[in-house]
């Protein structure tokens, strides 16, 4: 069971207390109605789903209900990272440069 | 009663002056106070305590510990208190113990497998039933049948279990695993510092290894020590010791469980109103695991016979339960450690035949005190086979290479009645490794040890292959200190005090896992290594032989491993027969991934409390006292329990749905509505925000003023929907599903904290807050103004769609004019602490109206006969609006690109031919389509047949005097007045007319009155 | 290939077994193939299996960066079952069911397929609508099932508590009669031995670290341990690492990898004859013939590549075993595991041709994988042989994610195990 450290609430906390809520920082196009159905498709389905170093969100559920950013081993499971919507992780994998983030 | 002939005079930590007594298969015996049922049965001079499995044949105790495999027993007097697979070696001993094995029939003593064991076992090979039993096909759900009755231990209770397991939650400093002299003075020096300590240890008693070792601590007995470092640890506040405590599984972020037997030791059952168990579910900044090692046997032939032991597990019988398991030893052994075994065997005057030590020249003082002592020392030689029925009478000694390769001269039988062996050690490591971390192997002690991990893990004492006691002792007080300083603790001037400790050096010990016999293996007598599982050394040869090469291959081939002791014994024997008859050492051989549990849990200490009433939380409602005192049905909805109808007496369901929809439709009927998702959303965004989330307009909703709202998801399907009231003119509550509250609450927050952080607005669910009835039907507006006087109920004043604030039975309310019945229609919002009493006043002005309350079945009918959707009855998360026939809920040109409007233009979306929702009316009137009939063009097409959708909601209507049905029908809304088909299971097939789903008032008259 | 039978055991045993042939090969990879299979699991062995078998096509290497069956084969709760619900899903996993049945046979090599009966109960007034839809569909598609109630559950499983007193009680359930459990790792080894019988390579210790591309189109693997291996044709078939092998060769899927637990019990006497899942209360049971109660949990709902994953599951689903089955409760939990589960968003496979020319893929099975082995090693051994898509496998398409559409197993009916 994972030990989260709630950047609102500036607390551990039992995993028990958060939803996992996927991959971060995908950016809901600005334009839908101009996307295609690949692109669509791209940004309603397709994911990072890296062995290694995976930048995901949690939300907070049963306590401040805020979202916020994980960057965490999906092999060890090691947290590396904790930060907020809207900012940028400083851990990132090598071979990976997240796109962009709608929230920056 | 039997006599305890195998009880020693004198010492051990028993309490003699305290007999108990229990049964063994319905016979009494006895045994003391402080005895394992496994030590009172050796005092007691029982020898066959199972069969094996696979052949029968007769199995003795072999081990004092976690690492038994042979002792596993049934325990409980009664039904409802059985207990399977105990294990005889952890299970203390108390008074009136019922046990039976859970082997052998028709008993241990004379086993019938064991007679065709002994026949047909050379034809149970591993695998062998990979090869066999196919032929004739369908024979094999009887051969199915014998192997099931001839696998399984133990038998599950057929009762309900009568007691209760608690859950407890922990947060420490440190946690120390093993309360053996690594273990304690780890504890010692980490509560020294000040930290929070957790000591657990599986055994009833603290001490480990001290409690029965020769060594003195500071000139005195080990297990004085032992007193005084557990008499300070219970003096200190900070301190929890745990005894009786498995430490059964490491997860990650240093999560770890303790599963503690709070009362197993009593009885079958828990006191009354005690918990029989508890589980602890800890988190711990640090974690100092001082499990230990296992000893290993040796494996050669014929070495599960009754009366081959563990050699130190003989020791601990002695020195700690005052019993002697035979009268002539021979011990076997690769290393001087087990020496000590011939040393307190000889002193209880008892014989030791002979020490057969594999190694060609041993030397030092353990060799020595052996032959001072008088002790025949046999050196390069060992026991190649055991010799016996039901219990050892000698044991074939020979000559072996000085690799341990191969017996170099002739056999020669000692008699005795015990063999204890001993092949060295292994670490404890498998705490360490539940987290993914894999062990190393270490030449040098011949072990693995604990691996790199992420965890905050330390390791002490012979877990990390430290195996003398003064280094166990030191290393622990240091590593201690070491957690309590990384878990934020001074440790400045705390130094650890030495202790001295008389103990013989030990020497060399050599690399033997297995024996060699003059004849192969494939020939010589069975050399058991995984006894559980009747795995032999032969066996683990030839799964090799067949290509199963990978040690996963060979432990899943052959089940080595598998069993309760989880290869605790046996596991690292096998390794090393794999890795030696593959040519390949041990570390490239590797190890199987330990997992969780460190030995068996109760699945009641797992579920804890949470089982019937508090297995999921119950939902009322405000009025739900009256609803039960109305004779109401309920219907679980979510955790919601909701009215699902009022049967009066006699009635029956369909009596009871005629009446309430007849009483609504004529005069006025009441829901409890409470449990309706209500989010209430201010801010200066509050607007735009639900105008995104919505698929339909809102930019002109006005103050007063409600709308019905869809919710879908990006890929454009629906999920949620509902009524949205503008409170102000930034102020808005929106309502959604009973079941979905939670989950558009997130969906709401997501988006707003996500997408669109720039818009002003707060969301907060005031489900709870409000108490929320609904009357409908044409005395509703007359019913609701005798009870209001501050709302102008006036059509023109109030109308459909409007809301009003106002005061009813006088208390503060939010009215609503919406309908869901197609009725006219209230829906009463109280604050919930009001409902109870602003329903009974509805009740008290309503019997002139015959106000009917009605539930969640009634509320189905008559919103069909209207043809409003419930999502996720009639929607499955493949459905669009469009396909719905909503269309006039989705503004497409909205501004801004709402959730859902892309998703629901892709190509699969916009195909002519989508399953669409359409109303159904049977050809015969009476009949009533089975919600989840599928629908044909043809009912005498072959199977498979093309199926065009299925029934969603499926009603008869007592108002309309005939049944009705909404569904799914491919291209349904372009096949108004076709008829299509419901086979259905008894062969017969319902007919039905596509028609409009909105089968009653479809001007929409009623709601408007 | 050496035959097994009843008397060829009493042979052997009469020379000490010591005359047992290897069940495959440990061959060195050759230069190139037709086919390479990247995955030694069930799904992978099958698809060689019936490439040889069915299509003659006997150049061909299962390449494993492990041991064979090693994956999710090794550490599934072993259930199978076809009563999917829509057309497309019920057609593949009843594919699969009817080379199940004469598998044993087939492959001289006996799997232990016993037929049980797998129950889907229902807890809700909804889940017995799901379940009155899901069977007449089963019904009509032809595939065995009906609808019961909780008086005939109960006769079933009469040591269930089919009661009014539990939080959620059984309303009914589906049943599934000719569904089962069959033993995996045979699953995995009689599919090996079959195939390297019929000169399949089957290469162990062998991790793909690239797809080798020229042209933009795939012609071979690059390894690890024996380098570069060329092929006409590659199919992937690496579940809880397909994501990995889709960014070798470029792309992403549309697939998470999540860790899906499940737990043994200590071997007891027989007691449970059927399967028995729960969605509601979510927890799914049966008994092996070892005697082991074998218990799936759910999913976990992070990304997780750690065979392991987090307690508070485990603790649920023993809640919901214990709800359902109090007798239970004093039996006690052997071991727990996890397994990575490559999901889908509607919880059905894709078995499909990429984005790279001659590279194909089947995954993403997420937790319905083992039930189909032999379908879905048929149905991809045709994709492999033909170069595109057959008919059972065509809906799967990894390009209904773009075009919308999907088969959603996951929002209809609830039957996502």
């Amino acid at each position: 069971m994972f030990y989260i450290y709630c950047p609102y609430c500036k607390e551990h906390r039992e995993e028990e207390e958060f939803h996992a809520k996927g991959q971060a920082h995908i950016a809901r196009p600005a334009d839908p109605d101009a996307c295609t159905d690949e692109e669509w498709g791209e940004y309603l389905y397709f994911r990072k789903n890296p062995r290694g170093l995976h930048h995901e969100m949690w939300v907070h559920a049963t306590g401040c209900r805020k979202f916020f950013n994980v960057t965490r081993d999906t092999q060890t499971y090691e947290i590396k990272e904790v930060y907020k919507m809207g900012e940028r992780p400083s851990i990132v994998a090598q071979d990976q440069n997240p796109t962009a983030a709608k929230q920056a | 009663m039997a006599t305890q002939k195998n009880r020693l005079k004198s010492g051990g930590r028993i309490d003699r002056n305290k007999p108990l007594t229990f049964f063994f298969n319905d016979q009494p015996y006895q045994g003391y106070e402080g005895d394992t049922l496994a030590s009172a049965l050796i005092a007691n001079g029982v020898d066959v305590i199972g069969r094996s499995f696979k052949y029968g044949r007769p199995r003795g105790i072999m081990t004092a510990g976690a690492d038994e495999p042979n002792a596993i027993m049934q325990l409980g007097a009664t039904e409802a208190t059985q207990i399977p697979n105990v294990r005889a070696t952890q299970q203390e001993l108390y008074a009136g113990l019922h046990c039976r094995p859970t082997s052998g029939w028709p008993s241990v003593d004379f086993d019938v497998m064991g007679l065709i064991g002994q026949f047909f076992g050379r034809m149970l090979p591993p695998g062998f039933y990979y090869k066999t039993f196919m032929f004739p096909e369908s024979f094999w759900e009887l051969y199915e049948k014998f192997i099931r009755k001839a696998a399984g231990f133990g038998r599950s209770p057929r009762e309900r279990d009568p007691d209760i397991y608690d859950h407890m939650n922990q947060h420490t400093d440190v946690l120390v695993v093993g309360a053996g002299p690594a273990g304690l003075s780890a504890a010692l020096s980490a509560a020294r510092a000040g930290a929070r300590v957790i000591l657990a240890d599986e055994n009833a008693e603290f001490g480990g290894s001290l409690l029965s070792c020769r060594e003195t601590v500071n000139g005195e007995p080990a297990h004085q020590w032992v007193k005084q470092a557990v008499e300070e640890l219970e003096q200190n506040e900070n301190v929890l010791l745990l005894p009786k405590s498995t430490v059964n599984g490491y997860h990650d972020h240093n999560f770890l469980t303790i599963h503690q037997r709070l009362a197993d030791h009593i009885a079958d059952k828990a006191p009354e109103g005690k918990a029989r168990q508890r589980m602890h579910r800890v988190r711990a900044k640090w974690v100092v695991l001082a499990t230990g090692a296992h000893e290993r046997p040796l494996v050669f032939g014929n070495n599960d016979i009754p009366g081959c032991m563990l050699a130190s597990s003989v020791s601990t019988y002695i020195r700690q339960y005052g019993v002697i398991p035979g009268r002539n030893l021979v011990l076997m052994t690769t290393n001087d450690h087990a020496y000590r075994t011939a040393f307190d065997w000889q002193d209880t005057g008892r014989k030791v035949i002979a020490i057969v030590d594999t190694r060609q020249n041993p030397t030092g003082p353990y060799i020595d005190e052996a032959k001072n002592r008088g002790i025949q020392v046999i050196t390069g030689s060992a026991v190649i086979q055991a010799e016996g029925g039901k219990r050892v009478d000698g044991a074939m000694i020979a000559p072996i290479s000085a690799d341990g390769d191969k017996v170099t001269g002739e056999g020669t039988v000692l008699t005795c009645d015990t063999i204890a062996t001993s092949g060295g050690w292994s670490p404890v490591v498998h705490l360490s490794c539940h987290t993914g971390s894999r062990p190393v192997w270490r030449s040098d002690i011949h072990g693995f040890v604990p691996g790199e991990t992420v965890q905050k893990q330390l390791i002490a004492g012979a877990i990390s292959g430290n195996y003398s006691l003064s280094g166990c002792l030191k290393d622990g007080a240091d590593i201690g200190l070491l957690a309590a300083a990384n878990a934020g603790h001074s440790t400045d001037g705390l130094a650890v005090a030495k202790l001295k400790v008389d103990e013989l050096a030990e020497g060399e010990a050599m690399a033997l896992y297995s024996i060699p016999h003059s004849k192969p293996n494939s020939r010589a007598p069975k050399q058991f290594v995984d006894y559980q599982n009747d795995v032999t050394a032969a066996g683990i040869e030839l799964a090799t032989r067949e290509g199963f090469e990978s040690i996963e291959h060979v432990k899943r081939y052959t089940a080595m491993g598998f069993g309760t002791d989880q290869g605790k014994l046996g596991n690292i024997n096998g390794m090393a027969i794999t890795a030696k008859s593959l040519n390949k050492t041990i570390p490239q051989t590797g190890t199987t991934v330990f997992r969780p549990n460190y030995t068996p849990v109760t699945f009641g200490a797992i579920a804890g409390r949470h089982c019937r009433d508090l297995f999921d939380p119950k939902r009322y409602t405000a009025m739900h006292e009256w609803h039960v005192e109305n004779g109401a049905k309920f219907e679980d909805v979510g955790q919601w329990k909701r009215p699902w109808y009022y049967p009066k007496p006699g009635e029956t369901m369909q009596d009871a749905l005629n009446r309430e929809c007849k009483a609504t439709r004529d005069s006025v009927g009441v829901l409890d509505a409470s449990t309706l998702g209500k989010i209430d959303i201010q801010g200066k965004d509050a607007r735009e925000f639900i105008s995104r989330i919505y698929t339909n307009a809102w930019a002109k909703l006005a103050v007063g003023k409600c709308r019905y709202g869809l919710m879908c998801g990006e890929d454009g399907m629906v999920f949620d929907d509902g009524v949205t009231s503008c409170l102000g003119e930034n102020h808005f509550l929106m309502t959604t599903t009973s079941g979905g509250a939670a989950r558009v609450l997130e969906w709401l927050e997501l988006y707003h904290q996500t997408e669109w952080p720039e818009l002003e607005v707060y969301m907060t669910s005031v489900t709870d807050h409000w108490a929320t009835m609904s009357i409908a039907g044409p005395n509703s507006r007359k019913l609701l103004a005798e009870l209001t006087d501050d709302i102008d109920l006036d059509k023109e004043a109030f109308k459909f769609m409007d809301w009003r604030q106002g005061t009813v039975a006088g208390v503060p309310a939010r009215v609503f004019r919406i309908s869901f019945t197609g009725e006219l229609s209230y829906e009463i919002n109280v604050p919930a602490h009001f409902g109870m009493h602003v329903w009974k006043k509805l009740f008290e002005h309503g019997a002139k109206y015959n106000l009917t309350p009605y539930g969640t079945e009634t509320m189905h009918v008559l919103r069909a006969e209207k043809g409003f959707i419930i999502v996720g009855q009639d929607t499955d998360g493949s459905v669009h609006p469009y396909d719905l026939g909503m269309s006039w809920c989705v503004a497409e040109t909205k501004p801004y690109s709402f959730v859902g409007k892309r998703g629901m233009k892709r190509e699969d979306c916009v195909r002519v031919d989508r399953k669409q929702m359409v109303g159904l009316k049977t050809k015969d009137p009476r009949k009533v389509i089975p919600e989840g009939s599928q629908a044909v063009d043809n009912p005498n097409q072959p199977i498979p047949m093309t199926m065009l959708g299925h029934v969603t909601s499926s009603y008869y209507s007592a108002c309309l005097g005939h049944s009705i049905a909404m569904g799914l029908v491919r291209n349904g809304l372009n096949r108004m007045g076709e008829t299509v088909y419901y086979p259905q299971a008894d062969g017969s097939v319902i007919e039905a007319e596509i028609c409009s789903p909105i089968f009653l008032d479809p001007k929409g008259e009623r709601q408007n009155v | 290939m050496q035959k097994y039978s009843g008397f060829g055991l009493l042979k052997h045993a009469l020379t000490y077994h010591e005359n047992w042939q290897r069940v495959w090969r440990n061959p060195k990879p050759k230069k190139k193939y037709d086919v390479i299979i990247v995955g030694g699991g069930g799904h992978g062995l099958a698809t060689a299996y019936y490439l040889a078998k069915v299509h003659n096509i006997t150049n061909v290497a299962v390449v494993e960066k492990g041991y064979l069956g090693g994956g999710n084969t090794a550490r599934n709760t072993t259930i199978v079952r076809s009563n999917y619900l829509w057309d497309e899903a019920a057609h593949l996993y009843e594919h699969a069911m009817k080379l199940w049945e004469g598998l044993s046979q087939d492959l001289n090599y006996n799997v232990m397929f016993s037929q049980r009966g797998v129950l889907n109960l229902g807890h809700t007034l909804q889940d017995m609508r799901d379940i009155q839809r899901r069977v007449n569909a089963n019904r009509l598609n032809g595939i065995d099932g009906e609808v019961l109630d909780a008086r005939q559950v109960q006769e079933l499983v009469p040591i269930m508590d089919c009661s009014a007193n539990t939080r959620y009680p059984v309303l009914g359930a589906s049943w599934q009669p000719r569904a089962g459990v069959a033993r995996h790792d045979a699953v995995a080894w009689g599919f090996a031995r079959a195939a390297d019988s019929m000169g399949v390579d089957l290469i162990q210790q062998c991790e793909v670290v690239d797809i080798l591309k020229e042209d933009g189109a795939a012609v071979g693997v690059n390894t690890k341990q024996h380098g570069p291996i060329m092929a006409d044709r590659i199919g992937c078939v690496v579940a809880g690492n397909s994501g990995v092998l889709a960014n070798m060769a470029g792309f992403d899927l549309p697939i998470e990898s999540h860790p899906l637990q499940a737990l043994v019990s200590e071997p007891i006497k027989p007691i449970l004859d059927t399967v028995v899942m729960s969605n509601h209360v979510h927890g799914y049971i049966s008994q092996s013939d070892k005697g082991d109660l074998v218990i799936g949990a759910g999913i976990d709902g992070y990304n997780g590549y750690g065979q392991r994953g987090s307690y508070p599951t485990i603790e649920h689903t023993l809640q919901a075993i214990v709800e359902l089955f109090p007798i239970f409760s004093r039996v006690r939990m052997n071991r727990q595991w996890g397994g990575i589960v490559d999901t889908c968003p509607d919880a059905c496979p894709i078995i499909s041709d990429t984005p790279v020319e001659n590279l194909f893929f089947n995954c993403g099975w997420g937790t319905g994988g083992f039930k189909a082995t032999p379908g879905s090693g048929h149905v991809f051994a045709a994709t492999l042989a033909k170069g595109t898509a057959n008919e059972l496998a065509k809906p799967f398409s990894m390009f209904r994610f773009h075009n919308g559409a999907l088969i959603d197993e996951h929002g209809a009916a609830g039957v996502a195990h």
